[in-house]
């Protein structure tokens, strides 16, 4: 099929960038979208044109690498799916694709669609981990974890750390990625000691980083692709009351 | 105090302020429209239950004292929020399709300013009388006040719109408010929001049956 | 070179003790005095960061990727195995062991590989500790499933996300130390040289992916996490950036590179659709506990496999191997999906797969079970063929996926480089010519978690390196090289793209050094490789800048390694004449075409020394001492 993209081009940091047009002929149905971005690519560079800067390293849907804005959705239209994942096959000839990088002032375009998305590395540092030295560990088994616990925990645990929840929100609030991890370490009988002290400085950090805040549009989960709740926000909200009360 | 200021001063504790004052306000609408639907009993009843409100002096002070500083509080959470919300994406999307948000989720800053002309002219409308598009105004006759000024069709118009944004503010509102306490239980589909329409059509009939009532000339 | 393995006296059951307790400490005082460069952050490096930074040392870390969390590991579906005997089924450090040496082909170091099924019950219990949330039963003990080459079920896992829960618990450790300022993070960082002086690993010289930058770093000791070199195939389960450079550029400095010519061929991939293909996606191999592989009986049979009936189906594992059947190990698995196609068997358009069909599963246990296990991995398939394996059966092929092979390292994880140690993927150590499902995160968190932290002090202690500066000449030289290099891809400004490039360097390892090598394909591919790596240096075309971004020139640095390394490996592949593990050589079966080792002359690690691009490398040998098991022809009838 034929298709015609429409690509945010910026040279680097801080520079302007615009949206440019391309035409992408001949791609087949069975092509991943970054497979099709590698097409125009080469033939980019064989043109002596500079090839799209995207990135990506899995293409497996779990690195959370890839990162893009596809017509107006994060991660494109196909729900639970990570943009490497993602294949033409959603897409019909003659469609005009909108490819933008994520947007938010926590996440600076370094060039073209890749951004810098350290924020979020930054708010796990602040508190999103059980202090748990190497050595030292009980025996594994020593601690009963409850099947719907371990899955609850499971369920948030599954974040690849893509961003796509503060792309899509229309706040740029990184709530859903802070408060899965929150969920995750939360629902876990390891993680009950540093329970209150983790949401307190990881809620912080998030607000230092110029993220927005959540007012429950519910984009962030139908753009996730691990389809992560937002009712773990809730939880975080709860979770984050209650240190404040107390700590 | 200073924990409380910290508190505040993250997004949680601003939309915490505004969960619990929009609860507030929300007890406070649904008791109001139970009380206006007495105008369907005849003049008697509303002008007595008015009175009986007035009677009640001291009480009446604090509940408007307490209205006055939700309503103000939850405007300025608002607007503070609403600002870092719009800071936090500086250059926004050329292409940008809302997928799961409502209309109604999308409209809170728009629909709560509408909400809050109407408050300050509905206050001055019925409460203090400085506003009298009818003309007339009697302190006791809180009937008549109702009928003479929704007889006039943009009165009537500007209520029945203004409680539109209010049925559309609570329909977000009502869902949202319990999820910024963090009360809201887990659910298969978090973005269902039945009880939030309930509420939010009951309040937006209750309300709005008056005014048409009174133009469609039913009463009075 | 001479090869010092370092491996401590003793019974082997005491070993690893004895060891520890031998090596020089380092007083905790000390330790903040030391600087330690780690590259890398998967299951190796991240875990090695994190941990050195606990003991307190004073860490530099590296990836290339934008956070340390998207190393590789990531990507690991299936599972860790650890030998707690949980199941109460007969497993024990021994067994593991035992498992492992043999499911390698008796072409691993006893010791390492026991220290290794030692330190497996550790590594749970560190990572439960951390919150990794492992599977459970409904009364919360930890569950298990049973993986490829063993027939106890020790393997633990976190649905089809493994390799993402354990590499989130290192990340979430290594997170931790950065917020306390004892690991410096430069992430979107490449290594592009080690630095030597006198005989020591001093540093490295690194390329800042954002700005361009240049940069040497100093240390007292250099650990590579930095992964397998499977991309050399072009097409593999690898993630996109998974290169060689790092291992590589050491062994140009004088570290030798053992058993390059292991590679894994993972027999349950999603098959190739087309020439745009830019990687292939591996299908846990956990999907064999209750998928069944077959094939038609009948060559060119072109029915839909609904139509095909049972006596016109088969089942080739279970006919072949009996007691293993289904989860036979993935270098037999592979190669017999290769012989079925070959035979014009193979299924799906270009007749390049076989089936692994699940119904009986989903009959015997029924849909959600089977969504319980697979759900996350059913989908990944539906999502890529657009095909629903609940109701069509799953079309594999073999795929590459991991590389035994790697840097030579002696028991305390040393190259024969002083003071540069190789972790995780990036050595050879622990798997001989063949690696068993669910122990490469095994043997990236034993590396980085528990042995590494150990065996650095005691090289520390010893070795006592001076100061010294980035003002060094030996810094100068490196930076300079680097950046020469750098200018020299972007004047060339050829034809042809890095990628094609890529591709064609792929295609030839694939044919002639895949699942089955001979004679001529090896010299034939001896005879392309130069050629092509010439052309590349004529004809590649390199846009854009070295000050910026520049994903092209990421690429052909690494494809310019690539091009050399799959040299060596054709050599290596070509100087064993023997079958063994993933190295099958057609010259060296047994009648019922099985592989067939030659322990007369091959029982040692082939381990290579540099010696220029044009000459040939220098074959250093290895010999491998077995006390404990003894060699038998591999057989998992
Ligand atoms: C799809 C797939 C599934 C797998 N499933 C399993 C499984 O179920 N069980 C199992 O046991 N094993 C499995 N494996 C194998 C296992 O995942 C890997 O062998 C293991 O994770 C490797 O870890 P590592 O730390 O050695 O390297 P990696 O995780 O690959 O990390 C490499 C690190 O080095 C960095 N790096 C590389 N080069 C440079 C450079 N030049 N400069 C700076 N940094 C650099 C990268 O940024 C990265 O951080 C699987 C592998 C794949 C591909
Ligand atoms: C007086 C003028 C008002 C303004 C300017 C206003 C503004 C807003 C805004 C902007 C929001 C969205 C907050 C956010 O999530 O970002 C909001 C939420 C809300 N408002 Fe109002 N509002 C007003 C009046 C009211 C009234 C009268 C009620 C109740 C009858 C009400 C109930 C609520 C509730 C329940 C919420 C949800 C709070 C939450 O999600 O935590 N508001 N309001
Ligand atoms: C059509 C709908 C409405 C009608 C007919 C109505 C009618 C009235 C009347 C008659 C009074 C005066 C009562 C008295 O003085 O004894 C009053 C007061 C008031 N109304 Fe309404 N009202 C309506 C909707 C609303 C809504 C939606 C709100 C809030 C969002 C609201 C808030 C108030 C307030 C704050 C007062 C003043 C109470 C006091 O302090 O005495 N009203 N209303
Ligand atoms: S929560 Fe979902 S969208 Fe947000 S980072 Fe994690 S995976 Fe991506
Ligand atoms: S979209 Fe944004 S507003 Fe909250 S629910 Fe998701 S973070
Ligand atoms: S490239 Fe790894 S998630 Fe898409």
């Amino acid at each position: 099929m034929n298709l015609r993209l429409r690509v945010w081009r910026q040279a680097g940091p801080g520079q302007k960038g615009q949206m440019v047009e391309y035409e992408a002929p001949d791609i087949s149905p069975d092509m991943s979208f970054l497979e099709m971005l590698d097409v125009v690519n080469e033939r980019l560079t064989e043109a002596g044109e500079s090839p799209i800067a995207f990135d990506h390293d899995c293409r497996e849907g779990i690195c959370g690498s890839c990162s893009l804005m596809i017509n107006g959705a994060a991660h494109g239209p196909m729900k639970g799916t990570a943009t490497c994942q993602l294949h033409m096959r959603s897409f019909k000839d003659g469609d005009v694709i909108d490819v933008e990088p994520w947007r938010a002032k926590a996440f600076p375009v370094i060039r073209d669609l890749v951004v810098d998305r350290g924020a979020l590395d930054r708010i796990i540092q602040a508190g999103g981990f059980i202090s748990a030295a190497t050595g030292g560990a009980q025996d594994a088994n020593a601690m009963l974890v409850p099947k719907t616990a371990a899955d609850a925990s499971m369920d948030a645990a599954s974040c690849i750390g893509c961003g796509a929840c503060v792309a899509a929100c229309p706040n740029a609030s990184a709530s859903l990625f802070t408060a899965a991890k929150i969920s995750h370490l939360g629902h876990l009988p390891q993680g009950q000691p540093e329970r209150y002290l983790r949401v307190a400085s990881m809620v912080d950090q998030m607000e230092l980083e110029d993220f927005g805040g959540c007012t429950l549009y519910g984009e962030c989960q139908e753009a996730c692709p691990k389809e992560i709740s937002i009712d773990t926000i809730t939880r975080m909200n709860r979770d984050f009351i209650v240190a404040s009360a107390t700590r | 105090m200073n924990r409380a200021i910290q508190f505040y001063r993250t997004a949680i504790g601003k939309k915490f302020v505004m969960g619990v004052t929009g609860l507030i306000g929300i007890g406070y609408v649904l008791a109001h429209m139970s009380g206006n639907l007495l105008v369907f009993s005849g003049p008697d009843a509303i002008n007595a239950y008015a009175h009986f409100l007035k009677s009640t002096g001291k009480l009446l002070w604090i509940a408007r004292a307490i209205l006055l500083v939700a309503v103000i509080l939850h405007i300025v959470a608002a607007v503070q929020l609403t600002r870092q919300n719009r800071a936090a994406r500086p250059e926004g999307y050329a292409n940008r399709e809302p997928q799961v948000s409502t209309w109604a989720s999308r409209t809170m800053r728009w629909g709560g300013v509408l909400l809050l002309i109407f408050i300050v002219l509905h206050v001055l409308h019925f409460t203090t009388g400085d506003w009298r598009p009818g003309g007339s105004y009697s302190k006791t006759d809180v009937f008549s006040n109702i009928v003479v000024s929704f007889r006039i069709w943009w009165v009537a118009l500007f209520y029945v719109v203004s409680m539109i944004a209010l049925g559309l503010h609570l329909y977000h509102g009502a869902w949202s408010s319990i999820r910024s306490l963090g009360v809201s239980q887990p659910s298969r589909n978090p973005l269902n929001r039945t009880i939030a329409l309930g509420l939010a059509v009951i309040l937006w009939l209750g309300f709005t049956l008056v005014p048409v009532a009174v133009f469609a000339g039913f009463i009075g | 070179m001479e090869l010092k393995a370092r491996i401590p006296a003793g019974p082997l059951e005491k070993k690893w003790d004895r060891h520890r307790f031998e090596m020089k400490l380092v007083n905790p005082a000390n330790k903040r005095k030391y600087s330690v460069i780690v590259v890398g952050t998967g299951l190796g490096g991240g875990a090695a960061a994190a941990t050195l930074g606990e003991l307190g040392y004073n860490v530099k870390c590296f990836c290339f990727q934008d956070s340390p969390r998207r190393a590789h590991s990531i990507a690991a579906q299936g599972g860790i195995n650890a030998a707690k005997n949980y199941q109460n089924d007969g497993d024990s450090i021994y067994r593991l062991f035992y498992d492992t040496i043999k499911g390698g082909d008796f072409r691993a170091r006893e010791a390492n590989v026991y220290r290794l099924a030692e330190i497996s019950v550790n590594i749970i219990d560190q990572c439960v500790a951390q919150g990794v949330p492992f599977a459970r039963e409904y009364g919360g003990l930890l569950s298990n499933r049973s993986f490829g080459g063993a027939q106890v079920s020790r393997t633990f896992y976190a649905r089809g996300q493994t390799g993402q829960q354990l590499l989130l618990g290192a990340y979430q450790a290594l997170e931790r130390q950065i917020g306390l300022g004892s690991v410096k993070m430069f992430p979107r960082t490449e290594m592009l040289d080690l630095v030597v002086i006198d005989g020591k690993a001093r540093g490295i010289v690194t390329r800042d992916l954002v700005t361009g930058k240049i940069e040497s770093h100093v240390a007292d000791a250099v650990v590579l996490g930095t992964g397998g070199y499977g991309n050399v195939f072009y097409l593999s389960t690898n993630a996109k950036g998974s290169n060689a450079t790092a291992i590589w550029r050491a062994y140009k400095k004088g570290a030798a590179f053992a058993n390059p010519c292991f590679t894994q061929i993972h027999p349950t991939c999603i098959p190739v659709s087309g020439e745009y293909q830019s990687k292939l996606t591996l299908m846990s191999e956990s999907l064999r506990n209750d998928g069944r592989v077959w094939v038609p009986v009948k060559a060119g049979d072109k029915r839909s496999p609904d139509a095909i009936p049972e006596t016109e189906r088969d089942y080739y594992l279970e006919r072949k191997y009996p007691s293993f059947g289904n989860l036979a190990p993935r270098d037999i698995a592979s190669r017999g999906a290769k012989e079925v196609c070959d035979e014009g068997r193979g299924v799906g358009d270009g007749g390049l797969g076989v089936y692994l069909d699940f119904a009986d599963a989903i009959k015997r246990l029924g849909d959600k079970v089977i969504r319980e296990r697979y759900g996350n991995l059913f989908e990944m398939y539906q999502r890529i063929t657009d095909e629903d394996p609940y109701k069509v059966p799953m079309r594999i092929y073999p795929a590459v996926h991991y590389t035994m092979g790697g840097l030579w390292v002696d028991y305390n994880l040393m190259s024969t480089i002083d003071g540069l140690h190789v972790i995780g993927e990036a050595n050879f150590s622990d798997h001989g010519a063949n690696r068993l499902g669910a122990s490469a995160l095994m043997q990236g968190l034993a590396d980085g978690y528990f042995v590494i932290p150990n065996t650095i002090g005691d090289y520390l202690a010893g070795a006592r390196p001076e100061k010294i500066g980035t003002d060094h000449p030996a810094f100068r030289d490196a930076e300079a090289a680097i950046d020469a290099q750098t200018k020299r891809f972007l004047s060339i400004k050829g034809k042809r793209t890095v990628d094609s490039f890529h591709r064609e360097l792929g295609k030839i390892m694939w044919d002639y050094c895949g699942m089955a090598r001979n004679d001529a394909g090896l010299r034939k591919a001896l005879e392309l490789i130069p050629k092509l790596r010439e052309e590349f240096w004529q004809n590649v075309n390199v846009p854009g800048s070295d000050a910026e971004l520049n994903q092209a020139l990421e690429k052909a640095g690494r494809i310019a390694d690539y091009l050399e390394l799959a040299e060596l490996m054709c050599r290596d592949a070509l100087h064993r004449t023997e079958s063994c593990g993933g190295h099958f050589r057609e010259e060296s079966q047994t009648p019922d075409g099985e592989a067939m080792r030659d322990d007369e002359n091959f029982t040692y690690v082939a381990a290579w020394e540099y010696a220029g691009v044009e000459n040939e490398p220098k074959l250093n040998k290895e010999p491998l001492v077995f006390e404990n098991v003894k060699l038998s022809q591999r057989s998992y009838k």
